[in-house]
């Protein structure tokens, strides 16, 4: 378990180094910065696997369980690796009201998948957002970063489709 | 400010009270008499330890004047409040926190480690709680038994969060915290990590604050148990000098009652072949780490010298300064020393063959149980201690074996490492260690004889102290810190080029071993500490040798087996080494 | 350019009002829900269409943020007429652009159809929807291009920072807030002024200025919507609340989901600080103050002032007892003052037109407007600013245009997950802060979403305790498992497994959280549970008691008429020929489930 996590050699030296200098650029007092350096550290790896959390603690100069317990905090981060497309429900009230539980059970069926995880096929991983601001249009859900409004439940295996098999559409 | 200024006055269930401002109502509260429950809340103020969390809520009163229930733990009390401890809404809302606490309980009295030691049992029969109104899910987290020191079972866990403070702000060796969120928040080590593979001290902080049975020492006795049922086996036990001032309470005495005599009576009973003391290792220690130090000073060597007797330090600065390992002396803690002598010299004295002695060491200490599966401390493939039982797993065998304690007679250890001074005993207090070290490197380094030895600057709780002794031309300058948090800061001078010490005592529970994560429990009051210490000094006080040069056992163990201190054979039995390992 | 003087500032104002006028002005919505109906490629083709007829000098192509009706988007606004169109699709431009700009003909099919009146309206001051609102918050929002600072200077942008620091001491700006009687919109409604003068006082010379801009309440996006739209405004009024409290750092907390509004918040800043609006010696004054932005990471909780302090230091956000406020001790132990976007932007107009212009808005506690999030059942969803004092009433129908299918609406949630619901009975209530309060309701951020009467309240409050229990930081007791057993009570009265024992528990505990937890999120989490249970106990009732009466159906467009289920249903209640959709007569479904498991297409729907 603890080798695991001292082994750094999977993580891409390139990336590695791209937060290192975002890290470098960070003015002031940069333990207080923990959530920027780790949405850069997600934004580079898709994810939050724990030998990464460790070398941003390292960087950082912090414990690795605050690092952890942060990570845990926050819904926006992930420790798991996600499918090619993320799909992201909107749960909000807007959008509850106006039927996304039916939207979410029918995008977990399509992309047959459990919430948070990835399908497994490896293309899908389906979240529950709360609210993206967009309930002028419940339900709301996105696809990567296309925002789908006023979605029928019966409209979502065609929506989903087209993030199957080769039409990637990014 | 007009001594005015500073007051303010409140009433308690109608009780006029006046305090100082930035008094809680839970310390106005006990001013008149009157008792609030609490749970989270741990304030041992004068050492720099208080928990304000105030997260649990059993705590809650009413305040009059906002028509609201507000946290007596941590509300400061303000002019012209008005508080009732008493409502039925206030009680009410205590009530539900605890049962809601314990909704989410195993409720394992009958086997928990803590059953009648626990806080949150207590607090469940004070409450008089008899129904748990409220089923539903609990947590079920994998218990982690993989280290020698401590079990973490944290189904048992409140999130009080005293053990993310002492681990955090005290100790700032950070391996607790608490992760996730809502109901699936749990205190843990970083992705969970069994606490074997993290930065872990062992220190047994934690475990000393924690109300509940989620974080307790690893039993061992049932293995001594088994050892001592052995007819094979040459069963050995030694006991550290900071047990025999807190077992007591565990039988009803008052804090800082010496009871050595009784606990030496009660192990023979329970039928150790020899008991012996660990101040024996204690003196011995002094005299090799004095050498080491005077031979340090004279040649130039690394200084400041820092102690190297607390386990739990030791593996801080492997873990946190691995580019310091050069600092601490390399003498073995006290026991480890004895362990070694028990398994040589006295096996070879007594004709008993190594392998068939088990070595116990009774300590107040948790790092302890972890420090002896250290490979550098074995020797021919034998560990030097076997196993290590704190202070108050002594007070569980002797009362499961039904010996009752208090009825009896005073005994004596056994020679041959059984003999000892004043300036072992004080090893237990913080401050001790670097006090019985000047009167011996005083002696040393001048040859004279020291009349005063007494040096009280170095006493008391101050998180770090530091002194000066003039010893012939020399001036010593002496610092002392206790908990890993004032170390740290020592250490990081060090690592600066800017330490002025040339020696430094370093304890990594607050008081030092008295406070140690194996005594019995204080349950946040400071005065027991405060007992216990005292207690040592008096001991040192009434010694007719205070000074461990002056221990004949010590000497004639030089003259018959080591030789000269500091030389091959006292290294390879007395000294050790440390390597850096990873900060996680 | 770095405008020192008020007078240099309306030298810059006239200069821009004076230059060229265009003759028509589009005004295409690019607030998030327009943009997420393509609204952004409808604005590249129009600019295609005025680039290949060479209008650029005569038509001005804006993008605005949002129009505020933005369940009818996207909105594409032209002046001169104020002519607005709706649900514009990427296929309309090439007809909207022929008959309306090169025609000068209004394009009738896609104008707002009155649902009173039936006919179609032009100019959507007209509208119901936009005729009952009061703008102060909004002034600007989808009017302006919110990337142009030109814009924002034309409409008297920066004036009232020029006048706070030219003219006025940092204690008379806090008096005249103080005297307008602003509260604080994030949901508290604590008086704005006043909190000002605490940080002002407070004693040390590094202070901070926090907006909130959290937003946590699913389904508002108000604070959303004027970052998008009107940036400058807050950057505006963030500097006149640093000048009034003394702070020189401002920084704005967003939540991480509202990463495109980072970019013209930015922009903003950077543009203020090139014309001198932020910066060292802003107006030629000692006054310098510097704005930074800090993102969330997706907790709820981080909304509340003390969670949201430890957040942007780079912690768990989790909250800490009050006292002592963030004005004493915040922000790096620091004085810090926190406010919500809302309040801040309404400061502004404040200073230019002083404290008794403000308070003819509005009610005597609770003066000026407030900006809501409808949602919901309703026809007009979208951005609503009234004056307080309006009715839910006036709200509902008169502007939000009553149901959409005119079904019956049996209530409004109003405060998000931290608030309760309004029924009919109470529509006629003014909102405002004390009046919801009484009511067993409560501000909050301002999201309103309407209900209807097939809404199940039971199922509502399970919705919204899921929420917060979800959100709860976890570190108090009554707020980390107490929410924890109210939403499995509730979890088990909806599956017809609860008992009217679970009613009682529901409610004790419910009080004891409210009373007993550590922060606002535990303090009010049992609000939706409790006003429900207060106004639809017969909801509960029925599932307590298990009266309620619940029934399976089928899904005609899955059912393929395979038979299965009709051969399993034990009460015979499913009908339908082979190869023809079934049915299930719902009145005599005892709702077994068995079709439920034998329908090989998933065509069963459970109640
Ligand atoms: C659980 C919780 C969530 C909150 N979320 C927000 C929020 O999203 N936005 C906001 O402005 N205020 C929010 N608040 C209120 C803030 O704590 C704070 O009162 C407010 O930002 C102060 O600004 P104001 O005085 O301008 O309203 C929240 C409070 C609580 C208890
Ligand atoms: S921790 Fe305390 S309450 Fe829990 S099982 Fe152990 S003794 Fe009982
Ligand atoms: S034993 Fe000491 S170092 Fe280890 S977790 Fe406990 S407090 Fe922290
Ligand atoms: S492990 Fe013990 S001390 Fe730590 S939070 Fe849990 S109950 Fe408290
Ligand atoms: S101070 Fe004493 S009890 Fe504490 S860890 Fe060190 S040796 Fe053990
Ligand atoms: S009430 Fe909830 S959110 Fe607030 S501190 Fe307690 S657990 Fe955290
Ligand atoms: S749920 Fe049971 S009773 Fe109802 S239609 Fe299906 S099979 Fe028949
Ligand atoms: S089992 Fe399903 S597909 Fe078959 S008739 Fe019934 S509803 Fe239709
Ligand atoms: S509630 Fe779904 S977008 Fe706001
Ligand atoms: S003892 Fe006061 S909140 Fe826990
Ligand atoms: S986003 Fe276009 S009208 Fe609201």
């Amino acid at each position: 378990m603890k080798s695991d996590i001292l082994d750094m050699s999977n993580l891409c030296k390139n990336k590695l180094s791209e937060l290192d200098d975002y890290i470098a650029s960070l003015e002031g007092n940069k333990q207080e910065q923990l959530i920027h350096v780790l949405h850069k550290a997600q934004g580079l790896f898709g994810y939050l696997p724990h030998n990464l959390q460790l070398y941003v603690a390292r960087a950082l100069d912090l414990p690795a369980a605050k690092v952890n317990g942060v990570v845990t905090f926050y819904s926006y981060f992930t420790e798991k690796p996600t499918g090619k497309n993320v799909i992201c429900v909107c749960m909000g009230t807007a959008c509850y009201v106006k039927g996304a539980q039916k939207v979410l059970d029918e995008v977990l069926k399509q992309t047959n998948s459990k919430k948070n995880d990835i399908s497994p096929d490896g293309l899908f991983t389906v979240k529950e957002v709360r609210c993206i601001g967009a309930c002028g249009l419940a339900p709301v859900m996105t696809v990567n970063d296309k925002v789908y409004g006023n979605v029928d439940e019966r409209e979502i295996a065609d929506i989903i489709s087209k993030f199957k098999g080769g039409h990637n559409e990014n | 400010m007009k001594l005015i200024e500073k007051m303010v006055s409140c009433t308690i269930n109608g009780i006029h009270v006046n305090v100082e401002k930035g008094t809680t109502i839970l310390q106005a509260a006990k001013k008149i008499g009157i008792h609030i429950p609490t749970l989270c809340h741990l304030d041992l103020h004068d050492i720099g330890i208080v928990n304000k969390s105030a997260n649990c809520r059993v705590c809650v009163v009413e305040d009059e004047n906002k028509n609201a229930l507000v946290p007596s733990c941590s509300e400061v009390v303000r002019d012209g409040m008005k508080i009732q401890t008493d409502s039925l809404k206030a009680v009410m809302g205590r009530r539900t926190s605890l049962e809601l606490l314990l909704s989410n309980h195993p409720r394992d009295c009958l086997t928990c480690v803590k059953n009648l030691d626990c806080e949150l049992q207590a607090l469940a029969h004070e409450m008089n709680i008899r129904e748990i109104h409220y089923k539903g899910e609990k947590m079920s987290h994998p218990i982690d038994n993989t280290s020698f020191a401590i079990i973490k079972d944290s189904n048992k866990c409140i999130m009080c969060r005293r053990c993310v403070t002492m681990c955090n702000e005290v100790q700032t060796v950070g391996v607790l915290n608490p992760l996730k969120r809502g109901f699936d928040v749990v205190v843990a080590t970083a992705f969970h990590l069994d606490l074997n593979d993290t930065s872990c001290t062992y220190c047994g902080q934690c475990v000393s604050v924690c109300p509940t049975g989620a974080l307790a020492e690893r039993n061992h006795s049932s293995m001594v148990w088994r050892a001592l049922n052995d007819p094979t086996k040459h069963v050995v036990v030694q006991i550290a000098p900071a047990v025999r001032v807190a077992i007591g309470e565990e039988f009803g005495y008052e804090p800082g009652e010496v009871s050595t005599g009784k606990i030496v009576a009660s192990l023979k009973r329970m039928g150790f072949d020899q008991v012996f003391d660990t101040n024996f290792g204690a003196d011995l220690t002094i005299i090799e780490e004095a050498t080491e130090f005077v031979h340090r000073l004279e040649n130039n060597g690394r200084l400041p010298m820092l102690t190297s007797c607390c386990p739990a330090w030791v593996q801080f600065i492997e873990h946190q300064f691995p580019e310091l390992l050069d600092v601490p002396s390399t003498c073995q803690s006290p026991h480890i020393m004895v362990g070694s002598l028990i398994k040589t010299y006295y096996a070879e004295k007594n004709k008993i063959e190594p392998k068939d002695i088990v070595s116990v060491s009774v300590m107040p200490c948790v790092a302890k149980k972890a420090e002896v599966s250290r490979e550098e401390l074995t020797h021919n493939d034998l560990s030097d201690v076997d196993y290590v039982i704190t202070t108050r797993e002594l007070s569980r065998m002797i009362k499961e074996a039904a010996i009752d304690f208090k009825q009896l007679k005073d005994q004596n250890f056994d020679e041959l490492l059984g003999e000892s001074t004043g300036a072992a005993t004080i090893f237990g207090a913080t401050g001790g260690v670097v006090e019985a070290a000047t009167r011996t490197a005083y002696e040393m380094i001048t040859g004279k004889e020291l009349k005063e030895v007494n040096f009280k600057q170095f006493r008391g709780l101050q998180g770090i102290r530091e002194a000066e002794v003039q010893i012939g031309d020399k001036t010593l300058r002496v610092g002392i810190a206790h908990e890993l948090g004032n170390a740290r800061k020592l250490l990081e001078e060090i690592r600066d080029g800017k330490s002025h010490f040339d020696i430094i005592e370093i304890m990594a529970c607050p008081g030092g071993c008295i406070g140690g994560g194996g005594q019995p429990y204080h349950h946040g009051d400071i005065n027991i500490l405060k007992k216990r210490a005292q207690a040592l000094y008096d001991l040192d006080e009434k010694m007719e040798k205070r000074k461990s040069h002056e221990n004949e056992m010590v000497v004639k163990l030089y003259e018959d087996f080591l030789g000269q201190p500091g030389n091959h054979k006292a290294h390879e039995l007395l000294h050790t080494f440390y390597s850096a390992k990873p900060r996680i | 350019m770095k405008i020192s003087s008020l007078a240099t500032l309306d030298k810059w104002r006239d200069e821009l009002r004076a230059a060229v006028k265009f003759d028509i002005k589009i005004m295409v919505c690019s607030g998030t829900s327009c943009i997420s109906s393509e609204s952004d490629l409808i604005f590249g083709l129009l600019k295609q269409k005025i680039d290949d007829h060479q209008l650029e000098h005569q038509i001005a192509l804006v993008p605005t943020g949002c129009q505020r009706l933005c369940g009818q988007g996207p909105m594409i606004t032209i002046e001169p007429g104020n002519i607005t169109y709706f649900r514009v699709k990427v296929e309309d431009v090439e007809e909207l652009f022929n008959e309306h700009i090169l025609n000068g003909r209004v394009l009738y099919r896609l104008l707002y159809v009155d649902p009173k009146s039936g006919e179609s309206i032009q100019d959507f001051a007209k509208m119901d929807f936009y005729r009952k609102q009061q703008r102060v918050a909004l002034r600007n929002c989808g009017e302006i291009d919110p990337k142009s600072i030109d814009d924002y200077i034309r409409r008297d942008g920066y004036k009232a920072l020029g006048n706070c620091i030219s003219v006025l001491s940092p204690k008379e700006v806090v008096e005249i807030v103080k005297a307008s009687g602003l509260r604080g919109r994030g949901g508290g409604g604590f008086p704005t002024g006043v909190k000002w003068e605490m940080t002002a006082k407070s004693r040390g010379n590094e202070k901070y200025l926090i907006c909130n801009a959290d937003e946590g309440d699913p389904g508002a996006f108000m604070d959303r919507s004027i970052i998008e739209g009107d940036p400058h405004s807050l950057v505006e009024a963030m500097t006149i609340a640093g000048y009034a409290t003394g702070a020189n750092s401002g920084i704005v907390y967003i939540r991480a989901e509202y990463a495109s509004s980072i970019p013209p918040l930015k922009k903003a800043i950077e543009d203020a600080k090139a014309n001198g609006f932020l910066g060292n010696n802003i107006f030629d004054s000692d006054f310098s103050f510097d704005i930074s932005i800090k993102l969330g990471a997706g907790a709820f909780v981080c909304g509340e002032e003390t969670a949201l302090i430890h957040s942007m230091e780079g912690n768990r956000g989790e909250p800490t007892k009050k006292p002592p406020f963030p004005s004493e001790s915040g922000f790096r132990g620091k004085p810090t003052t926190v406010n919500n976007v809302e309040t801040l932007v309404n400061t502004p107009p404040i200073i230019i037109n002083g404290a008794k212009w403000f308070r003819t808005f509005g009610t005597e506690k609770s003066p000026g407007t407030k900006v809501f999030a409808l949602a919901g059942n309703i026809r007009n969803i979208g951005l609503v600013e009234v004056p307080m004092g309006t009715t839910f009433r006036e709200v509902i129908f008169d502007i939000g245009g009553g149901h959409p299918l005119g079904k019956k609406i049996k209530a409004v949630q109003i405060g998000g997950p931290s608030g309760g619901v309004i029924t009919e009975a109470f529509f006629d209530t003014p909102i405002e802060y004390d009046t919801l309060t009484k009511i067993g309701a409560m501000m909050g951020s301002g999201g309103m979403i309407v209900m209807d009467e097939d809404t199940d309240m039971v199922k509502i409050a399970k919705f919204y305790l899921e929420f917060t229990q979800d959100e709860s930081c976890g570190k108090c007791t009554p707020c980390r498992i107490g929410t924890k057993r109210m939403f499995e009570i509730l979890d088990r009265l909806v599956k017809m497994e609860g008992s009217p024992a679970d009613l009682e528990r529901l409610e004790t505990l419910g009080k004891a959280i409210k009373t007993t937890s550590l922060c606002g999120l535990g303090q009010s989490a049992p609000n939706p549970v409790l006003s429900t249970m207060k106004y639809f106990r017969e909801e509960y009732e029925g599932y307590a008691y298990r009266t309620k009466k619940i029934a399976y159906s089928i899904n005609g467009e899955k059912c393929i008429g395979c038979t299965k289920c009709a051969r399993v249903c034990p009460v015979q209640c499913i009908q339908g020929a082979l190869r023809d959709v079934h049915f299930i007569d719902e009145s005599k479904c005892i709702a077994c489930g068995a079709c439920y498991k034998a329908c090989p297409v998933n065509a069963i729907v459970k109640p």
